[in-house]
Order: structure tokens, then sequence, then C-alpha cells
């Protein structure tokens, strides 16, 4: 018996918002009544409010999984209301359960629960337990809103959700004036973002007919209305969205706050800073591959900012010290690589890394928690060393998780970001269909054109031949100007490669600077230091099993076939492979492969002769010899700096100056009291018209009124 | 210049049985009356009865509300009577979908008030919860009355109590905030009387505001008496220029007296726009577009830069109204359906989380006589239930989706970017208006970033950290009574964010039949272009 004969009398479809409820629930009653519970209680409440739409999300993929094998576009949607109507415009609270989804959906549902497991062990001291998981499971629902949402607007309820459950949670110990200042740059700077974002969101609404809903948006732009959609307003609306991307998924550059919202608990970095939110961007730019594959221009700006961002972030990951700081960085930096991926139309395989990603930094993460909470809070590299031998399951998860982002195969993030490398340059644009659809665009440009050059008072003829030879002219222009952005394609490879050299180096720097050598910190603290309990242990070894075979869905030697995971997102992505994508030879894939080997074995190895028995002459002498670098990179590249001395601090004394100046001075002064005494001044001549007759008064009144009347008439 | 358009949302329906509007106005009044005989030593029978007077008012909104076809524009309830006849002024009372929210929004916090003002007030009980009371009827008067002389003296009656409010029950510099406050607001009410009296006479002996629409007027008389009865409004929301009575009224009111200045004074004036200014002005909002949308963004951004160097919490919460406020004056300027009725439910939006922010920071005054940010720093430890309704009323003043704040803005932006977007596709004159309305608008969204800047700063500065001040050790959290209170604002603000159908359903066909009308005679006057190509879709609508 296959799959497809399997029949199901259950519509899963209705689950959809049984998954995203029970985490809301969760989180209001931990939240609300979680002083009254006992710690166990709560415990079993959040963990189960994460498990059970765990294995609703199951449910929903076997029967999804079942529907895809009679209709590749199937996919399960359910409308619980109508959210807002108002004049033309209408938004519904919508659930959407299809392949992209489904992937989200159980990453998130399964990292999620992990992280939620971890955490009963790894927060069991504090006392903030209730609020602690009350955040988490608010957590959870919002990022199940983003990604089973229907639409843009219930992306956005999500998105703006885990901003907020972000901020609690960065700022959860919020007696450190840093976290808590940490949680509001986050918040902060995710808005500046969002307002790229909404400004999108607008202008789609404007163009695409009031709706925002991704069948009627893929719908809308795939054929009618052409002549109103011109290349400019598509790219225009790609990059406003991207910004808020760049700032959810923290790229160049918008990525200061990840790095200080290390301040969270550590569970909290694995879940919302490495797994799931970060990678929000990521996921919504994929879901709107059906747009941005009309604007290559657009798409090579997320490429490139991409690509940026990988080494930047990367480079910066070389010199840090903090373990957690070092794996934000690499987050950074892994996220620039999903973006690359996006950008050159690879959908599928951005959408894989996220996939990969979240299994091995989830598990990066939380084994550094478990370093941290088995010595005591102990964060500096510097300070530790020799925990091979104290931490048996940290140590095996870790190095596997190490392993894995580092890219040796066959391990999950060698195939991810091969078939990065691999699709970026393979890729390209298809210009033939793009100018296709254009043309009616083109046409539109090539008359105005002529109406603009055309002389008054001259008879004016548009005949046929010379509106076609202008119409050709704007293709050709167009066709030219895509076709030059061919050579971004190999720039961003250039920068993915040597990413992923220093991301070897910088990963086997701390794995080699945590468990190797000798204990560099405190004797006492080494000889309390425990490995992770059971709970704890639990999740490092689920996630270190997944970031081995996680990779095995996408492996790439299927050549004229697709490997599961890129058939599986097919038809999500169909539409945007029509004007973007591209068959890769073998040779390609294995000149890539043999590439991104090297890569991996150069900085491991350098890593390995530097740092194996603890930080050595060698690395100090080369950080010595390039102070100024090393600075810099010590420093983030100055980045907060300059912002704090272009964008806060001339906010503050603006304001300043402002409200001193034009609201005490101008307003209040110049034109409210100076007009006041000048009034007083006179009154005390008109003093005597004060008889106290009220008949005066009123006479006075009225004749006042009827030479105002009689004036203005 | 044919002026006169056929507003059928201003119909007025014929009068009915019981004069239920008149009783809801005067209710309050009328407990005002019986608290005048009661000795004011008796301090809790004022408390009783106030409680109960609004609560009474509170009820008969209900039977309001339920009486409403909401489904349906026109005015409604109407009661309809000789007033003075000597000189033709009627007592014509009538409610439709643009005051319903109002109306509901007042008997709603009034009650809230009164509790809120058992522990904020503590002299004069007597005096305070009359005029508190006739205040009530003043602001529910100024919102169903339709004949322009009712209208005006309920609007001059509200003037009077909040005067008595800040002087009497106010803080240190009351004074100068009575003097600004009455300064202000009377100087826009005697031009907005100007007006008044001109369109009376010209009119021919009637105050009816539907008799006023259908008068012809010149182009320049329009425009007069449009910025007359716009100042006065303008003045009351309030916009940037005409606003630093604001923080100073707010600062030195007492608890109560803010709640009902933020939560209903000020809506007054976006209202009185939208119900007097506009339908009989319809061409002068057109002429006067660019620059209310100048004052609009410029409101936004301002308020904004100004709550942030604030060092007293409530003149920060008075400034983010001037912000607040910025964004319903958008969505009017705007003027399309979309952005229309996100207006009119950020007015209400504004009332229930601006009312409960300066709620909030009533109770912290109350404990600690103090308002200066600085004096405080960590007090989400000593008070963690009180910082997290702190925390959830900034979520939805910083318009976080699910909470009412974003519903409201989220309108008033996409309707706004929407007249921006149309106006694009004709080609030729439209488009300064267009460029305009696009970059004014694109302008406003900061205002997105930097609500959060500078009521996350506040939150961050007051609670979290560690506790530096040895005063705040003794505070205790919020009483049963407090958290009451927060609750019942709090339910609200989830419900619109989650639901707001029933919200936004109140003023739909109103707001479509009333920009019906008035919508072409704008876009006439500040978009020509755009208004013909409008006509031509509309055209061929009509021919499919």
């Amino acid at each position: 018996m296959s799959l497809a004969d399997l029949t199901f009398d259950y519509n899963a479809a209705a689950l959809l918002p049984v998954i995203v409820a029970l985490p809301l629930l969760g989180g209001i009653v931990t939240g609300l009544f979680g002083k009254h519970l006992s710690r166990g209680t709560v415990h079993v409440i959040a963990n189960t409010a994460v498990l059970a739409p765990f294995f609703m999300a199951v449910l929903a993929f076997v029967q999804l999984r079942a529907l895809t094998l009679t209709n590749p576009d199937a996919a399960l949607r359910f409308e619980l209301y109508r959210w807002i109507a108002a004049g033309s415009y209408t938004f519904d609270i919508a659930f959407l359960f299809d392949p992209l989804s489904a992937v989200m959906c159980l990453v998130v549902a399964g990292v999620g629960f992990l992280v939620h497991l971890y955490s009963t062990a790894y927060m069991e001291d504090d006392k903030g337990y209730a609020r602690y998981f009350s955040y988490l499971n608010l957590f959870v629902f919002s990022m199940l809103m983003l990604v089973l949402g229907k639409n843009l607007a219930m992306l956005f309820i999500g998105w703006e959700g885990v901003g907020a459950c972000s901020y609690l949670l960065i700022g959860f110990w919020f007696k450190d004036m840093d976290k808590a200042v940490a949680g509001q740059k986050a918040f902060i700077v995710n808005r500046i973002g969002d307002i790229g974002f909404v400004i999108a969101i607008f202008l789609l609404l404007a163009y695409a007919n009031g709706s925002v809903d991704y069948d009627s948006l893929r719908a809308h732009f795939s054929d009618a209305h052409r002549v109103l959609i011109d290349p400019a307003t598509i790219t225009l609306i790609c990059l406003l969205l991207f910004v808020g991307a760049a700032g959810k998924s923290a790229q160049i550059p918008l990525y200061v706050w990840l790095p200080d919202a290390m301040a969270g608990p550590t569970p909290v970095s694995a879940l919302i800073h490495a797994a799931t939110m970060v990678t929000a961007g990521v996921y919504m730019v994929a879901r709107m591959n059906f747009l941005y594959a009309l604007s290559p221009a657009a798409m090579t700006v997320v490429m490139v900012v991409g690509a940026l961002t990988a080494v930047v972030a990367a480079s910066i990951g070389l010199a840090q010290n903090d373990i957690k700081k070092v794996l934000a960085y690499s987050t950074v930096s892994q996220l620039g690589y999903m973006f690359v991926a996006v950008g050159a139309g690879a959908f599928a395989a951005g959408i894989f890394h996220l996939f990969t990603h979240a299994f091995f930094k989830a598990c990066l993460f939380l084994g550094a928690g478990a370093v941290i909470y088995g010595l005591h809070h102990e964060q500096d590299i510097r300070n530790m060393g020799g925990l091979k031998a104290k931490m048996k399951v940290t140590h095996w998860t870790f190095l596997v998780a190490c392993l894995a982002i580092a890219g040796l195969p066959p391990l999950a993030g060698f195939f991810s970001k091969d078939a990065i490398l691999a699709e970026t340059v393979g890729f390209h644009p298809d210009t033939e269909k793009l100018s296709a659809y254009y043309d009616a665009s083109f046409k539109n440009q090539a008359l105005r054109a002529l109406a603009r050059e055309h002389k008054p008072g001259t008879p004016f003829e548009a005949d046929s031949a010379k509106i076609d030879a202008r119409h050709k002219q704007v293709k050709a222009a167009y066709v030219a100007s895509v076709e030059k952005l061919a050579i971004w394609r190999k720039v961003a490879l250039a920068l993915c490669l040597l990413g992923a050299l220093m991301t070897a180096f910088y990963m086997f720097r701390l794995y080699f600077l945590t468990f190797w050598g000798q204990f560099r910190g405190d004797p006492h603290a080494y000889h309390d230091a425990k490995d992770a309990p059971l709970s704890m242990a639990l999740a490092l070894q689920i996630l270190a099993v997944l970031s081995i075979a996680g990779g095995w869905l996408g492996m790439p030697f299927a050549h004229g076939k697709l490997n599961w995971f890129w058939h599986w997102l097919d038809p999500v992505f169909a539409r945007g492979h029509e004007f973007v994508g591209g068959h890769l030879s073998a040779a390609l894939e294995y000149g890539l492969m043999g590439a991104s080997v090297t890569a991996f074995a150069i900085g491991a190895g350098v890593a390995w002769s530097f740092y194996k028995d603890g930080p050595s002459k060698q690395a100090a002498a080369i950080a010595a010899s390039a102070r100024g670098l090393h600075a810099a990179l010590l420093n983030k590249w100055y980045v907060d700096e300059l912002y704090d001395a272009i964008l806060i601090k001339p906010l503050r004394s603006v304001s300043m100056a402002l409200f001193q100046v034009v609201d005490r001075v101008v307003i209040d002064t110049m034109l409210v009291s100076l007009p006041g005494w000048t009034l007083s001044g006179l009154s005390y001549l008109v003093r005597f018209v004060q008889t106290g007759e009220v008949q005066v008064y009123l006479v006075g009144i009225v004749a006042g009124l009827t030479v105002l009347v009689m004036y203005s008439l | 210049m044919d002026t006169a358009l056929t507003q059928a949302w201003l119909q007025l329906d014929p009068s009915h049985g019981f004069p239920l509007l008149t009783a809801l106005v005067l209710m309050p009044t009328l407990f005002a009356l019986i608290g005048v005989t009661i000795p004011g030593s008796l301090q809790w029978a004022h408390k009783a009865l106030s409680l109960v007077g609004s609560l009474v008012t509170f009820g008969l909104g209900m039977v309001v509300w339920a009486l409403t076809d909401t489904a349906r524009a026109g005015l409604q309830l109407t009661d309809d009577s000789s007033w003075i006849p000597s000189i033709g002024a009627r007592w014509t009372l009538a409610i439709d979908g643009l005051s319903l929210p109002y109306v509901l929004l007042t008997v709603f916090l009034t009650p809230l008030v009164f509790v809120g003002a058992w522990s904020a007030i503590d002299k004069k009980w007597k005096e305070f919860a009359i005029a508190l009371l006739v205040l009530e009827t003043g602001m529910l008067g100024s919102l169903v009355a339709v004949d322009l002389l009712a209208f005006y003296v309920f609007w001059e009656v509200m003037l009077v109590p909040m005067y008595l409010i800040i002087g009497i029950w106010g803080g240190r510099d009351k004074v100068y905030a009575t003097l600004k406050f009455f300064l202000y607001t009377m100087f826009g009410s005697l031009l907005m009387l100007v007006a008044i009296v001109w369109m009376y006479l010209h009119a021919g002996n009637t105050f009816q505001l539907g008799a006023w629409t259908q008068l012809d007027l010149t182009e320049t008389q329009q425009h007069w008496l449009f910025a007359a009865f716009a100042l006065a409004f303008l003045i009351k929301v309030p916009v940037f220029p005409f606003h630093t009575w604001l923080p100073d009224a707010h600062t030195e009111a007492p608890t109560p007296g803010s709640v009902i200045l933020a939560g209903v004074l000020l809506k007054l004036g976006t209202y009185g726009l939208l119900r007097f200014a506009i339908p009989l002005f319809p061409a002068a909002l057109g002429w006067a577009s660019p620059v209310l949308l100048a004052l609009a963004v410029i409101g936004i951004v301002y308020g904004a830069m100004m709550a942030y160097v604030q060092t007293d919490v409530k003149r920060l919460v008075a400034y983010s109204s001037v912000s607040h406020l910025g964004f319903v004056m958008l969505g009017i300027v705007a003027f399309n359906e979309e952005a229309l009725q996100g207006a009119i439910l950020q007015g209400v939006n504004h009332g229930l989380s601006t009312g409960a922010l300066f709620l909030l920071v009533g109770f912290l005054y109350e404990r600690r006589h103090t308002r200066e940010i600085a004096d405080f720093g960590g007090i989400a430890k000593r008070m963690p239930v009180f910082a997290a309704f702190f925390v959830f009323v900034t979520m939805s003043s910083i318009a976080l989706p699910l909470t009412n704040g974003f519903v409201g803005e989220f309108l008033i932006f996409a309707g706004a970017f929407k007249e921006g977007v149309r106006s694009s596709m004709a080609a030729g004159e439209g488009t300064s208006w267009r460029t305009m309305m696009l970059v004014g608008t694109g302008i406003a969204t900061s205002g997105i970033v930097l609500g959060a800047v500078y009521m996350l700063s506040v939150v961050r500065r007051v609670f979290f950290g560690p506790m530096t001040n040895p005063d705040n050790e003794g505070l205790h959290d919020l009483t049963g009574r407090e958290r009451l209170l927060m609750g019942a604002l709090c339910v609200f603000i989830v419900w619109i964010g989650v639901a707001p159908g029933r919200w936004l359903g109140m003023s739909e066909a109103t707001v479509h039949a009333m920009v019906q009308p008035l919508r072409p005679a704008i876009l006439q006057v500040r978009a020509p272009a755009d208004f013909r190509r409008e006509q031509l879709l509309n055209a061929d609508a009509r021919a499919e």
C-alpha cells in the first residue's frame, strides 16, 4: 500500500488554528496564573503547549504529503474570520499549510519544543520561571502565526509578535540595565526595518486590489494589469520588503541588534536568535519569490547584501571571546548565506540552509548554554579549556554541530551550503520571459517617451514603425541591464567561499578553546563543572543527530531529478523559477564541493594548529602584527559607535533644541504670552469700560458681533 | 461655484417617540443637580452618586447602541423640538456611525474615571463630581447635536468644568496651565462662533446642519468659514503649532482630568472636522489639504521627538498624544474610506490607550508624589503587576498587531498610501498632490519607530535596571480597584485588536455614505486630474 492509497478521514486544515492557539493559551495561562502554579505544572503546561502542536503539524504534514502525490499544488487552507475590513481593503485571519509552511512549522514547533524541554533544567534556579515560559510560549505562538499565515498581514502579526517576545526575553533579567538596553535596541532596530516592510505592504495593497493574500497576490502578479506594473515599481516593493527582512534577519546595515541580543537566556538565543525568528526574513523573501523573481535588480541587492553580511559577520566572529558572541556573529553570517541563496533565485537552497542551520545552530547554542550552565555563568572562552573530559555529551554534540556548520561532508551543513554555492553561479534570470512579462510596460514607456519628445504644435505621427523601434530599444536596454548583473553572482560566490573559510576557522577556534587544552579559569569552577542534565542532554543529542542526517533530504546526487527537499518545495517556488533558474552541470557541482571542502580543511586546520592547546603564541603574534585590524574586529568594525554618532545622539539633541526653541520660545513666548502681555497692557487702558452692568456688556457683544459679521460679508 | 451637495449621510430621521438622546445627554447633569443638594461633607455619598450617575448614563449609552442601526447611514434616534423659537434654534440631537463610537467611549470612560478619582481626588469631592458630570453632558451633547447653536452651547459647556478641574484640583503650575487652556480654546471658539453667526444669517435663521449644507457659497467664503471652524477644531485636536496648551494642561490636571481630556475632549476636535467643517465646506478641505497634511506629518514626528526628551512621565504621554492625533489627522486628510475608518477607530484607540497610560501614571503619582522619570528605575521588581499593565498598554500605544492601536494606525497608513499611489496612475496635473501625499506619508512612517523609541525608553528607565532610589522601596503594587480599572481598559485593547469587526462596522456605512459626495468635491480641488480619472473609472464601472 502506498501513501496515496491511505485515506484520511480527518481534516487536517482544521488543526491549523489549534496549532496556533495552544501555545497562545499556554502563554496566557502561565502568564496570568503562573505565580500560583508549581514549577512542575508550569513545565507541563508550557511543554505540552508546544509538543502537541508539533504532533498536529506532523499529522497535517502527512495529509499534505498524501494530497500532493495526486495534486502537486495542494495545500491546506483554513479561514478563521475576517479580521479587518475597511473600504476595499480586507484582511483575514486565515491559515495556509503548503510545503513551505509545513517545513517552517515543523522546524518551529520541533526546535521550539526541544528548547522548552532544555529550559526546564536551564531555568531551574530562576524565580521568574512562569514569566519565562509564558514569554516562550507566546513566542512560539507568534512564530507559528508568522509561518502559517495565509497573507502578509498574518505574517506581519507574527513578525511583530516575535519581535515583542524577543524584546521581553532579551530583557528577561531586567534588573540588569545592559540587558534591558539590549532588548530595547533589538526592538527599535527591528522597527526601522519594519518601516520598509509596512510601506511595501501598503504599496502592494494599493497596486493589487486591496488584498495581500499570497494566492491572490501571485495571481495578480502573474498575468493581469501588466500595464500598471513596471520593473521599477516591482523593484521598489521588493527592496522595501527586503529592508524589513534585513531588520528581522540581522543583515547589513541592521544586524547590530543581534549580538547584543545574546543578553537573553541562552535557550532563548538558540530558539529565537538562531533557529527561528531571525530566519523570518529569509522565509518572507522565499514566500514572495513570485514577486522577487520579477526583479533581477532587487534580487541582486539581496544576494550581494547577504554575501557581504556573510563575510563581515564572519570576520568579526574571528576575534570575539564571548562564546555566545561568536555564535551570534556566526548566525548573522549564516543568515547572509540564506539571503545569497534566495537572492540568487535558489529559493529551495535558502530554505534548506535555514532548515539545517536551525538544527546545528540550535545545537551549538544549547551546547554553549550547557557550558555556561556547567561553569556557573562563565562565558569567556579565554577562561575555558579542557572541558571535553568533564562534559561528554556537550562535547560530542558540540563537535558534531561544529563539523556540520563548517561544512564537513556528509553532515547537514555541507549539503545546504554546497547547494547555495552551486545555484548562485549556476542560476540566471530568464531575460526572454522577463521581457515578455514587461512587454506592455515597455510599450507604454516607449509611447510616453515619444510623446515627451514630441514638439507641441506639430502633428504627432505615432506610426507603428516608430513605436516598434522605440519599443525594441526599451526592451534591449532592459535586457542589457539585467545581463550586466551577472558578474555579481561571481562576486557573491567568491565572498561565500571566503566566508566558508572563516567559518571553519572561528568555529574550530571556539571548539578548541572551549574543550581542548588545559582549563584556564578558576580551578574550583573546573572541579565543579558538570555535564548537561538529562533534559538538556536529550535536546542536544536529538539536535546533533539532526545536524548529521538533516542534510540527507537534500543530497545533490540526483541529476536530472530533483532531490526530496527541492521536489517537496517545488510547487511553492514554481512561479519564481519561471523567471530565474537553470540546470547545474556535474562539473560545476563537484568543483564547488572540492572548493568548499578545501575551505573547511584550511580553516579547521589553521584553527587546530593555533588553538589545540589553548591560545597559541602564533595567534597572539598575528593579532599583534595587525593591531588596528584586530581592534576593529574586536570592536565590531565600530558600527555601533557610528550609529550612535549619526543617529541616536542627533535625535536627542535635535529634539531637545526644537523643544527649547520652538515649543518654549517661538510658540509659548512669542505667539502665546506676548499677545497676552500686550492685551493685559491694553486692558489696563480700557479698564474704565468695565462698568459692571450686564446690559452694557450685552450691547457691546452684539455690536461687536454685528461689526464682525458685516465686515466678513 | 455650486457647492450644494446631496449629503444623504446627514439625512435626519424623523423624530421618534421617546427622547432617548436627550435623556442620555442630560442624565449626568440630573445627577449633578441631585449632588448639589447633598452636603459636601458626605464624601462617600458623592462618590456613590457620581458612580451611579455615570453608570446609568452608561446603561443609556448601551440602549442607544442597541437601537442605532449602524448598517445604514443617516442621523438616527432624532430628538427634534423647538428650542429658542425667536432665533430659530432647535434642540436637534441625532446619532450615526460617526458619533456612536465616541459616545460609547465617553460613557465607558466616565465611570472608570470616577472610580479612579476615589484616590486621585482628595478634596472638594462634591464640586469635583458635579464638574465632571456636567462635563460629560457637554461631551455627549457636542457629539449628538446637529443644530449648530446647540452644538456650540455644549462645546462651551465642556470648557468651564475642564477649566475648574485643572484650576482647583491641579498641580503646581495650574494657574498658568488653566490660563493657557482657556485662552487657546476661547480663541478658537470665538472664531467658530463668528462663522456660526455668519452662516446663520446667510442660511436664513436656521442653525440646522442639514440646511447649511444646501447653501451656495463662493470659494472665498468657503475658505474663510472653513478656516474659522477648522481652527477651533485644530486647537482642540491639537495640531502643531496649536499644541502647547496640551502638555501644560495634562501635566497640571489631576488624573481624572487628564484621562477625560485625552480620552474624549481631543477627539471632539477630529469629530468636529468630520461632522461640521468638512461636510459644510468640502472644497475648502481640498484647498487646505497640503497645509493640513504638512501639519499632520509635523505633528507625528515633532510630537514624538518632544515626547522623547521629556523628563516628566505625564508630559511625555501628553506629547505622545500630539503624535498620535497626528495620525488621525493624516487619515482625515487622505479622506478615503480606509483612512477615515482608521482615523475614527484610532480616536477611540487613543482614548483607551492614552487614558490607560494617564491612569497608570496617576497610580504612580499617588504613591510617590513625583512624575520625574529620574526618580524611578527598577520598580518592576516592587510592582510587577503595574509594570505588566504598563508594558501591555505601551504595546498598544506603539501599535503592536492584535492590539487596538495597530488596526487604526495600519488603516490610516494604508489609506494614506492608497491616496498617494492611486493618483499616480493619472498623468499630468494631479501629480503634485500625489507626490506630497506619498512623501508626507513616507515621513510619517518614521513615527512607527519614534513611538517605540520614546515609549520603550520610558518603560526601561522607570521599570528596569537596578533600584537606585531608596524612596521606591516602599512602593506597593496595584490594589484590586486599580487592577479592575486597568483590566476593563485592557479588555477593550485586546477586543479591538483581535476582532475589530464590530467597531469598524459601526462607522462603515456612515463613512461610505460620507465619502460618496464629499470625496469628489475635495478631489476636484486638490487633484483635478485624479478627479477626472475617478469620474471616468466610475462611469466605466457603471457601464459594465
